[in-house]
């Protein structure tokens, strides 16, 4: 501890070169908070998510259909508690780019199968009377000014009615919204028996069957179980647990982990290049003082152990003024991709520190070599 | 003249000397190259995935949808409609006889990516015969056509290299069966070539559909547009949008074109400013350690101009050199991948192509980096105390 002036005294030696190098080390860690704590809180909120729950759809697409009729024979697996199944709907609101994300629901068992959504008793109720009600989210109720009783004109090009007409017309009887409002409420749900009786296509079909499970560490092979049910049928299904349909919908969009790693591989090394050079330079400046520390005793070890106190010291301190700023930041990240403000998570800041640590020794070390060769009597004259 | 005299000299010397400071200049040039190889891979990912895009585009096609919609996947088009549309005038005629149009039907088939195993949603268009023959671009390589009433496949080059399981004589699973591949085709890299094409009629059966997504057509002429789209618009009895192939295309790629943005927008200005630091520490250094010698250039009567010139175009050729390597490295290991933006309603597929474009919108900004980088420090060493730094000796 006592050596620390002497270590601060190194380091503000020259200001700017100091000032600059903690500016480039900080913003290269800002980008690894932003970039390593957008897929790690991702990662984490996967990890989150519970297995109790499997969502089985088409293995050609999920847009593709299963027959309805698959309904029974789910049921009569062995430690599927409840299902509930869902029809994609493809409606929007006055404009065509108001899509409202609207779905047909089995309406008697879709609360039960998915108890994290709030819905008050009496609106569950007024829905299951109401073969036209519809259940909104909250969010999507403010969108548009919605409330309990309203009519609702919805157009699709997609959902088209046998009639002919032109609009679904539904009723509001309920609004919802998740436990702790952790997710954004923006569905609009209606009847799967009514949608379909007047849909002019997919009849008798749906796009997802959601299992509520008894057990949930029996999962895995509950989902095998459903698959091989309908495994040599002409609409063979896709049975995941709600964790690993989540991290298969973030994987199609691409390789996203690689293309980030690869991105912070590239600032990193960067980096080591510049603190490396910058800790070289400044050690050779300084060899005459370093020799006048051996001089009076100051063994190689001690010497070494300053030019790398010097070098940890800078990085770490760089680091974390970028990891501060990259969790300020992080939070906006969010909300610009609708996705709820969480904190950044600390291992995010832990290997984050780690890294810093590792790149203030690695550049401390051609230096530190440097010293410990360094003959007195020559650095003294200066030769 | 003796100005510009002055400046050609102390920058000549100056970039003789160089190789003198190559460890501190190194600094400045790797700093560069990472931010410029970065910048120059995610740019030719999404000029690639954009270029496929726009490049599918020809001004004498058309394609008419449901009304409201404005991609084919979400759009359905009953064949009462479809009959209108081919009836409707402006379209061309095939040499057989009968209009350029193809009422078509669009799905997406879940196939596993090579690169990482991630299944991901492809494209399988259904075309009406005519649907060959309105889009010329399109030429078999290997294998044959799909046949009207079997359950067959043609495959697109690039979705071939991307995904696994589309070889010739592969079975991919659609709704209600197995097709084979029997073929395999190229377009020039438009966005077809990441899709699989079947006989519509087939699939339609298939997936037990009787309607359409869209009609594409073929007009007389680039100008037949507006009667073409009036005809349709102005029944009564239809509610369909009728856009220009480029005009379709350009709004299909807006949204790649934002994010891509926001991607180089964000990491390319924290790298940029990272590579700043970097540049002026380097060059601060580069100017302190040449202070006796701009100083003696100073005190035998060279102008502060030439100095602070000659410093910047030392960091700008650092930026240069930067540059090229970053770029490079970046070319010699993506150019010509294909890469895939995948979605539950299909993939895009493209190649990634390090363009001209690309690589000036990277040299920009290595550019201002190596400006800026090079400025400060410019400043600093024309303000030198010639006594001060002269006494230093």
């Amino acid at each position: 501890m006592k050596y620390l002036p002497l270590v601060w005294a190194g380091l503000w030696r020259k200001k700017a070169r100091t000032v600059l190098t903690l500016a480039s080390v900080a913003t290269a860690f800002l980008l690894f908070g932003i970039l390593h704590g957008v897929t790690a809180t991702f990662d984490d909120v996967i990890d989150q998510i519970g297995e109790d729950r499997l969502r089985m759809t088409s293995r050609v697409n999920l847009l593709e259909a299963m027959p309805l009729a698959y309904l029974p024979r789910i049921q009569s697996v062995d430690g599927v508690a409840n299902v509930a199944y869902y029809s994609i709907f493809f409606g929007y609101y006055q404009e065509p780019g108001n899509g409202v994300g609207a779905g047909a629901i089995s309406v008697e068992s879709f609360f039960d199968v998915f108890p994290e959504i709030v819905l008050p008793a009496e609106q569950r109720e007024a829905m299951l009377r109401n073969r036209t009600g519809a259940v909104v989210g909250k969010d999507r109720a403010a969108e548009y000014g919605w409330k309990i009783g309203d009519r609702v004109p919805i157009r699709s090009n997609r959902t088209l009615r046998k009639d002919g007409a032109e609009e679904w017309v539904f009723e509001i009887v309920g609004i919802y919204e998740f436990e702790d409002d952790q997710f954004p409420a923006n569905e609009f749900w209606v009847h799967y028996d009514y949608v379909d009786e007047a849909r002019a296509i997919d009849n008798g079909t749906v796009n997802f069957y959601f299992m509520r499970l008894e057990d949930p560490s029996r999962s895995t092979e509950i989902a095998e179980q459903l698959d091989a049910l309908f495994a040599n049928s002409s609409n063979p299904t896709q049975t995941q647990s709600e964790k690993e349909w989540v991290r298969s919908q973030i994987n199609q969009i691409g390789d996203i982990e690689f293309f980030v790693n690869a991105i912070i591989g590239a600032v990193l090394f960067t980096l080591l290049f510049l603190t490396g050079n910058t800790m070289m330079q400044s050690v050779r400046e300084r060899i005459p003082e370093l020799a006048v520390l051996k001089t009076y005793g100051y063994s190689d070890g001690l010497v070494i152990g300053l030019v790398c106190a010097e070098a940890l010291l800078l990085c770490v301190v760089a680091a974390l003024v970028g990891l501060a700023v990259a969790s300020t930041v992080l939070p906006q990240v969010f909300a610009a991709i609708d996705a709820p403000a969480l904190p950044t998570p600390p291992t995010v800041i832990a290997t984050g520190a780690a890294i810093a640590a590792a790149v203030g020794l690695v550049s401390a070390a051609a230096p530190a070599w440097r010293v410990r060769r360094l003959n007195v009597v020559d650095a003294l004259a200066g030769r | 003249m003796t100005l510009l005299r002055q400046i050609l000299s102390v920058t000549a010397m100056n970039v003789r000397t160089l190789p003198q400071r190559v460890a501190s200049s190194v600094v400045v040039v790797v700093g560069i190259a990472g931010v410029v190889g970065v910048l120059v891979s995610v740019l030719a990912m999404s000029h690639g995935l954009r270029n496929a895009l726009l490049s599918t585009a020809q001004p004498d096609r058309a394609i008419v949808m449901g009304e409201g919609t404005t991609n084919e996947g979400g759009s359905a088009l009953a064949v009462d409609a479809v009959q209108a549309v081919l009836d409707a005038p402006g379209i061309a005629r095939l040499p057989e006889g009968g209009p350029a149009a193809s009422p078509e039907m669009f799905v997406a088939v879940n196939m596993n990516r090579k690169e990482d195993g991630a299944r991901s949603g492809v494209v399988v268009r259904g075309l009406a015969p005519a649907g060959l023959a309105i889009r010329p671009e399109i030429r078999l390589v290997e294998g044959r056509w799909f046949r009207a009433g079997l359950r067959e496949l043609v495959v697109g080059r690039a979705v071939q290299t991307e995904f696994s399981g589309l070889e010739i004589g592969d079975r991919v699973m659609l709704r209600d069966g197995e097709w084979t591949v029997v073929g395999t085709f190229e377009s020039g890299g438009t966005a077809n070539e990441g899709t699989l094409l079947a006989d519509v009629d087939t699939l339609l059966s298939a997936y037990g559909r009787t309607v359409y997504n869209s009609v594409r057509v073929r007009l007389e002429s680039e100008a037949a547009f507006d009667a073409f789209r009036d005809a349709l618009t102005t029944n009564l009895q239809l509610a369909v949008n009728v856009l220009r192939e480029p005009d379709y295309y350009a709004q299909a790629q807006q949204g790649i074109g934002t994010l891509f943005s926001v991607i180089t927008g964000v990491v390319g200005s924290i790298m940029a400013v990272g590579a700043l630091f970097a540049a002026l520490n380097t060059m601060y250094a580069a100017v302190s350690s040449r202070a006796v010698e701009i100083a003696t250039l100073r005190a035998i009567g060279f102008g502060a101009g030439g100095v602070v010139v000659s410093v910047l175009v030392e960091a700008l050729l650092l930026a240069l050199v930067g540059a090229l390597l970053g770029a490079g490295v970046a070319a010699l290991l993506f150019n010509g991948n294909t890469v895939s933006l995948g979605g539950n309603g299909g993939s895009i597929v493209a190649q990634m192509a390090v363009t001209p474009a690309v690589m000036a919108a990277a040299g920009a900004w290595a550019g201002a980096v190596g400006l800026l980088g090079g400025l400060f420090p410019a400043i600093r060493a024309a303000r030198l105390p010639v006594a001060t730094a002269l006494r230093a000796v």
